[in-house]
This record gives structure tokens, C-alpha cells and sequence, in this order.
């Protein structure tokens, strides 16, 4: 053993007291789908965890009339104090069963454990704990008095982050006092199954929250049922590209958090020490799996080489391997399915002539692994600068002067994230202003907050997620009276008076929503 | 002897000049009685196109501005259309049907429009964004941008209010637009066109569109090029098949608006037509 080699130290999975069989979560209850159920499995090994139901046309059917029932008979009548008790009783649940929610987080999705521990469970806990807050305040949500909650929300979320994407969905939906119908990915449907039976827990009314199993097809039907108010969906631009089409002439108000291919920019000055690990925290995080992960570095020309070499020391030093073992840096790729699809990126990248690196590392011979991997002298034109890998695949690209990075980092139908690097603070923000992306980070990456808005520009989507935005997108303004009341007193002061046509066309109501979507159907 | 007038050629208005149709086409306006009023040109997919060209271009002055000078700008309009009040009043009279008390009312809305609008310039971002109490050293702070090129289906049963009521707020957070007039009357639309044209808004900022929007719309609907579409007085096109067009490149959709409160002044018509950028800045050790 030299310095760098650590003893495993996994954590075991008979923490968990997991069933052989799931079914889908509908009123309060467990329940048989009616499709064909599947396995879920460990990306780490490909061995079989549980099998897990697969919701239909009718079982769709069946989710949303208990929604609804539950909206219009419950949760829409109960005051929101109650519901902020709800969701802060679910935050501490999460938090005591915190320990067996991260061992499934990773043995389902090949996270690395000290991922799901440090990072997507606290921020679980942390984001049903921010929104049950927010549940008697709504007033002061932005859309003027008294706001309604939009009635029953079907929400589709990805396999990246499983359960962290359930908070992100839920708990703004439900401190609006929305009911809802959630649909986890297919390879990883087990933290949202654990979830369903922390509400049981929790004894939160049968019908508020209904979570569905299954693949592609169930979400189709989810999220094209016609009693549906809301749609919610994190995942591809396909996707996302498929659900706009599909809502389109709905009264469905939409918000699609997508993909991205954010630039991470590094200027000479930037600290270095703490650039590399930036760097490191922003592709290779849970594999690259991140639709906002900092997947091109844009690096300052005159300091290329000895970043480049920097960043093969320190991947050097990763350790690839077990989810489960505490001393993991990087885990499993989710599915054999998105391996193929890294290894014909990374193929493409090479045959387009960049030039690849992977430090030498021994990957485990069962399940879907693939090495970090740097290509350098990578061009702008290249399909691996383009195109969402969402793998730990980092592209490198070179700029000389701020305008040229601010034009390379923009140029991408994506605008989801961007990274700064430079002890400069007044180019920080000059460049930030200039970076077509939602969510930007200065000297890091990767932080996510509850109270802080999430979502992406121009492909990425539409609609924010966390924060005080976050729970707009779960609301509307109040009826026609509120709306009155708050009508600009100029204009209508001056309507009054006015002939009949004009004045009718002014007099009715002003819309003051601040959500993004404001008077989307 | 009287005086014989000289009529004016309605014309488009794109990147801050006045061309004709490229394609040559034109078709007439006509009073509410049949009677001919003028020829409006009948722009054509690449007179759209240039539109969009003319907006892409005008993006980054006009976002780039201060919020205090767009609002100021957006001020001046006011200002001017006040000086050419009767101008506008007569056009709308003659092309509505409508009378001089009922057109007047309409332009006196229209420019307290304008004021309304100007002034939420340099205050909307208050009330839109905010700092955010992230767990960690660092300054999180939410602010609206605007969205980029807005393409706009104007109301079709106003000249010059719901025109306005449209265009403004896609204005205040500093989008540029393309807007497809109201195919009956259009005058109205052109000649707040030669009233930009003299104002401070920069070339570009605003491109004006005669014609059929049943013919235009799919372009705009269509176009790469366009980051959002308000379909607010689209009600009598295919607008389901347009909102499904803009779905291939993921553009913010606003659906038409129909009857008489189509696109009253709101908050909500400014944010809709902006992104929120959240920037992480790190604080340092002490």
C-alpha cells in the first residue's frame, strides 16, 4: 500500500429492509400496476435489486382522479400552516432515515456514497424543510395576495439525482398546495418507493402525493393526461422538445428544466489550486451526470498546459469504483444504456482528431463503468463540444481574450450553468452579466440551495426551480377581485372616464404574476 | 381651390429603416365601408427574416443599456406620439370607423402606456429578483434578463392600443421584437414606426411587419433565431400548430389573449419575457 490507497470501507445495504416487490404509490396505498413490471438493479454490479411495477393507461387514470379528489377534498381546503407541518414532519423523517436513504440512493443509481451522504440527501431534507416555510406565506410569493395553487401536477423527474429531483418537484408543489402524480426514472424508481413509505409515516392524506413506476410511456400518459394543471419535468431536451409539443393548446402551465453544456472559464489569475478542484467538482461530479455540469473548461490560453497537466495529476488520484465504499470518488454509470452513449461521444471525439486522456485506472469487470477522460485541443465544431455527454467526459478549449470566452461560452443552443474563474471580483461580474446561463458560479461549482432559483436559457428550458421562483411556478394570482385591487391606479383612473370601448377593453383585470410562465395556458 | 394631399406610402419598418415588401407585394387597407384608405406592404418570409436578422442584431446595444436609459427611451416614445396625436387619432378614426372621441381615448391610452411602461424600467428587477440566503460563504443573488428576440403577433382588432400593449413590455427588460401588425389596420402600427424612427430606440430594437399573419406567423414560429413568441393576438390563426413550431427550439410561448383586456398592462407581461440568472459569488476566507 502506498499513501494514496485506502482500505475499503463500504457500507453495507442490510441497513436497508428493502421489499422484493414494489408497486406504484396510489392514495396512500401500495397498489399492483397493471403493466409489465421490471428490475431495477445496481449499476455497480448489474445484480437485481427489486421488482418494481409499471403504471398504465388506466393505472394513470387512477393516480390522477386520487390527485384530484385529493386536491379538491383535502389539501386544497387545509390552511397552510398545516401544510408547512406536513413537509417539515416529511423534512425530519428524511433526515432520521437519512443514512438508509443515501445506501439506496447509491445502490440504485452508482452514485458514490459519500455523494448521496454529504450532498443529495442533506439537500433533500433541506429542500422539504426550506418550501414547509414557505407553506403559510404565500402572500409574499411574489404573485400579489391570496395566490392559488394550480390543482393537480404531473411531474417526471431523471435518474442523475433520484431522490434529490423528487424534493425538488414535491415540496414547492406542495407548500403551494398543489396535489401531485411524480413518475421517478425507470433505473432508479427504489429512493422514491422508500419515499412513498416515509409519507406513510408521516400519515399525510392518502391521494396528495401518487408516485407511478415505469418507463417512457408512463410518463407520456402522465404528463398528457387532460386532467393534469401542471407539468413538471426534469430530463433531455427530446424530451422536453415532446412535452412542449404535447401541452401546446393546453391550459397546462409547463416548466422543463433540460440539458446543458455549460463552459467553466478560466482566467490566468484565477486560483489555481482551487480552479483544479472546480474542475475537477464540475464534470466529474456523480460521474458527470449533471445536466449542469461544467463539461466544456474554456481555459486561458497562456495557462493551458499547466492546467492540463495539473488536471491529469489530480484525476490520477480518483478513485473509480464501489458506490458503496466510502472512499469513492466516482461511481457507476448509471445504465448500460448511457455507457454506450459516452463511449460513441468519446469515439466520435477522437476520430474528429482531439486528443484523449484517461488516467490508468482498474475498472471493476461487472456493471457499466467508464474512466474519467480530459480531450484536449478540442474545437468548437467538435459534436464533443456540442452535445450534452452527460458522462465524465470533459472537453478542453482555449480562449485568449474575456470577449472570445464570453462568444466560445455562448455558443450553444443549451444555457443552463457557467463557471468563472478569477480573483478578479469586477470581471466576475462584467463577465457574468455577459454569459447567456442561468445559473453561474464564481471561483465554484456545482452548489445547490433550496432557497436559490435553479433553470436554464434559451434549449435548457423554461421555468425555475428552488427559491421564492421556484414556488411561483406552483401558483397562480388570485381570482378576478385580488387582480383588481391591484391594477396600476393610473390606468385606471384614466379609464374610467372614457368611452365605452376603450374603457371596457382596460378595466378588466391586470395580470401581476412574476413567474416566468405568468399567462401561459 | 382646395389642395390636393399627398398620401402617404405605408411602408415596413425593419432595423431602423423603411423598405418596401422585397416582395413587391402590397394589398389595400379599406375603411370599415369598403372605401380605400392606402396600400400596405404585404412582407414576405424573408422580409420576416430580416426582421429577425435586424433584431439579433440590435440585442446586445439594447439589453445592454442601462435600465434608467431604456426607461427614459421608452419615455420619449410617450413624448413624441403626444406631439402627433392628431395624426394618429385621424388614422385610427378612419380606419376603425371609429369616432374622434373613441380614437382619441384609444391614443391617450396607448401613450399612458408608454409612461406606464417606461417607468418600470429600472424598477421591475427589484420586484422580480432577489438575494438568496444559500447555506454557505457565498453572495446568491437572483436578477431578470431579458429573454432575446420576442416575436409578436399584435392584437388584430386595435390599431395603435393593443399594439402597444404588446411591444411595451417586451421593451422595458431589453428584448427587441419583431411584431406582426393587425392585418385590418395596420397605418396605425406604421406610423408609430416613423415615431421610433425619431425617438431614441435604436434601429432594430423594434421591426414592424405588415401582412397577412396567417402567412408570417409559422416563419417566426419556426425561426431558430426567435427565443420567444407572444401569440396574443393570434386567437383566429392556427395558433396550436404555431405554439407546437416553437416547441422544436423550446421558445416562451404566451397564448392569445381574446376580448376586450387583451394584453392589459401587468408586471407579468414584462417578467414573461425574462430569464433569471443566478450568480454564486464566493466569499473569501478572512
Amino acid at each position: 500500500m502506498n499513501f494514496l490507497d485506502y482500505a475499503p470501507a463500504p457500507e453495507s445495504p442490510s441497513i436497508l429492509h428493502l421489499k422484493d416487490e414494489y408497486g406504484l404509490f396510489i392514495d396512500g396505498e401500495f397498489v399492483d400496476g397493471r403493466g409489465a413490471t421490471f428490475q431495477t438493479i445496481s449499476p455497480a454490479n448489474e445484480k437485481r435489486i427489486a421488482t418494481i411495477a409499471s403504471a398504465n393507461e388506466a393505472d394513470v387514470d387512477t393516480a390522477v382522479a386520487a390527485a384530484r379528489r385529493a386536491y379538491d377534498r383535502v389539501w386544497s381546503r387545509m390552511s397552510g400552516t398545516d401544510r408547512g407541518k406536513y413537509l417539515f414532519r416529511i423534512a425530519r423523517l428524511i433526515q432520521e432515515r437519512a443514512r438508509e436513504l443515501a445506501v439506496a440512493e447509491s445502490l440504485d443509481n452508482g452514485k458514490p456514497i459519500k455523494e448521496s451522504r454529504d450532498v443529495d440527501i442533506p439537500l433533500v431534507a433541506a429542500w422539504f424543510f426550506y418550501y414547509a416555510g414557505w407553506a403559510d406565506k404565500l402572500d409574499h410569493a411574489g404573485l400579489g395576495p391570496d395566490p392559488r395553487s394550480l390543482g393537480v401536477a404531473a411531474q417526471v423527474i431523471p435518474w442523475n439525482f433520484p431522490m434529490l429531483m423528487l424534493a425538488w418537484k414535491i415540496a414547492p408543489a406542495l407548500a403551494a398546495g398543489n396535489t401531485l402524480v411524480l413518475k421517478p426514472a425507470e433505473t432508479t424508481p427504489l429512493t422514491a418507493l422508500l419515499f412513498a413509505e416515509i409519507l406513510q409515516q408521516a400519515d399525510l392524506p392518502p391521494g396528495v402525493v401518487n408516485i407511478l413506476t415505469g418507463a417512457g410511456e408512463t410518463g407520456r400518459l402522465l404528463v398528457s393526461h387532460p386532467d393534469v394543471d401542471k407539468v413538471a419535468f426534469t430530463g433531455s431536451t427530446a424530451v422536453g422538445r415532446e412535452i412542449a409539443r404535447s401541452t401546446a393548446g393546453t391550459e397546462k402551465k409547463v416548466t422543463l428544466e433540460l440539458g446543458g453544456k455549460a463552459a467553466n472559464i478560466v482566467f490566468d489569475d484565477a486560483p489555481i489550486d482551487q480552479a483544479i478542484e472546480g474542475i475537477v467538482n464540475g464534470i466529474f461530479f456523480n460521474q458527470g451526470h449533471v445536466c449542469c455540469a461544467g463539461s466544456r473548461l474554456l481555459v486561458q490560453e497562456n495557462i493551458h498546459d499547466e492546467v492540463v497537466d495539473r488536471l491529469k495529476t489530480r484525476l490520477s488520484t480518483l478513485r473509480v469504483g464501489d458506490p458503496l465504499d466510502k472512499n469513492t470518488d466516482v461511481g457507476a454509470i448509471n445504465s448500460a444504456e448511457q455507457l454506450q452513449r459516452i463511449r460513441e461521444l468519446s469515439d466520435v471525439g477522437e476520430a474528429e482528431g482531439a486528443e484523449r486522456w484517461s488516467p490508468a485506472c482498474e475498472l471493476p469487470t461487472q456493471g457499466f463503468w467508464f474512466a474519467p477522460t480530459i480531450f484536449t485541443n478540442v474545437s468548437t465544431s467538435h459534436r464533443i463540444a456540442r452535445e450534452e455527454i452527460f458522462g465524465p467526459v470533459l472537453s478542453v478549449l482555449t480562449f485568449r481574450t474575456p470577449a472570445e470566452a464570453i462568444a466560445k461560452a455562448n455558443n450553444t443552443p443549451y444555457g443552463l450553468s457557467a463557471g468563472i474563474w478569477t480573483d478578479k471580483g469586477s470581471r466576475i461580474l462584467a463577465v457574468a452579466d455577459q454569459l447567456r446561463a442561468g445559473v453561474i458560479w464564481a471561483n465554484t461549482f456545482n452548489k445547490f440551495d433550496p432557497s436559490s432559483p435553479f433553470g436554464g436559457y434559451k434549449e435548457s428550458g423554461y421555468g425555475r426551480e428552488g427559491g421564492r421562483h421556484g414556488l411561483a411556478a406552483y401558483l397562480k394570482p388570485a381570482a378576478a377581485a385580488g387582480r383588481v385591487a391591484a391594477k396600476p391606479a393610473t390606468t385606471a383612473g384614466r379609464v374610467a372616464a372614457k368611452p365605452a370601448t376603450t374603457a371596457g377593453r382596460v378595466a378588466a383585470k391586470p395580470r401581476i404574476e412574476t413567474s416566468k410562465k405568468g399567462t401561459s395556458k | 381651390m382646395t389642395r390636393l394631399a399627398v398620401a402617404k406610402t405605408y411602408k415596413l419598418y425593419i432595423g431602423g429603416k423603411f423598405p418596401r415588401s422585397e416582395s413587391g407585394r402590397t394589398y389595400e387597407v379599406v375603411t370599415p365601408n369598403g372605401a380605400f384608405l392606402a396600400n400596405a406592404a404585404k412582407a414576405s418570409r424573408k422580409d420576416a427574416r430580416d426582421a429577425v436578422v435586424a433584431a439579433r442584431a440590435a440585442f446586445a446595444g439594447w439589453a445592454g443599456t442601462t435600465a434608467y436609459n431604456r426607461g427614459q427611451v421608452l419615455y420619449r416614445i410617450a413624448e413624441l406620439l403626444e406631439g402627433r396625436r392628431a395624426q394618429f387619432v385621424e388614422e385610427i378614426a378612419l380606419s376603425e370607423g371609429a369616432s374622434t372621441a373613441t380614437a382619441t381615448a384609444q391614443v391617450d391610452e396607448a401613450i399612458d402606456r408608454w409612461v406606464w411602461y417606461a417607468g418600470w424600467a429600472d424598477k421591475f428587477a427589484q420586484v422580480a429578483g432577489n438575494a438568496n440566503p444559500v447555506a454557505g460563504p457565498y453572495f446568491n443573488i437572483s436578477v431578470p434578463e431579458p429573454t432575446g428576440v420576442v416575436a409578436i403577433i399584435a392584437p388584430q382588432t386595435t390599431s395603435l392600443l393593443g399594439f402597444v400593449s404588446a411591444v411595451a413590455p417586451a421593451l422595458v427588460a431589453g428584448n427587441t421584437v419583431v411584431v406582426v401588425a393587425s392585418e385590418a389596420f395596420p397605418l396605425s402600427a406604421v406610423s408609430l414606426g416613423e415615431v421610433l424612427a425619431t425617438s431614441d430606440v435604436p434601429g432594430g430594437v423594434v421591426n414592424i411587419l405588415t401582412g397577412s399573419p396567417a402567412e408570417i406567423a409559422p416563419w417566426l414560429a419556426s425561426h431558430a433565431d426567435i427565443n420567444a413568441l407572444d401569440l396574443v393576438g393570434a386567437g383566429s390563426l392556427e395558433w396550436v400548430d404555431l405554439q407546437i413550431s416553437a416547441a422544436e427550439t423550446l421558445k416562451r410561448v404566451l397564448p392569445p389573449e381574446t376580448g376586450l383586456d387583451a394584453a392589459v398592462p401587468s408586471l407579468g407581461r414584462i417578467v414573461a419575457f425574462t430569464e433569471t440568472k443566478t450568480v454564486w459569488h464566493t466569499k473569501s476566507m478572512l
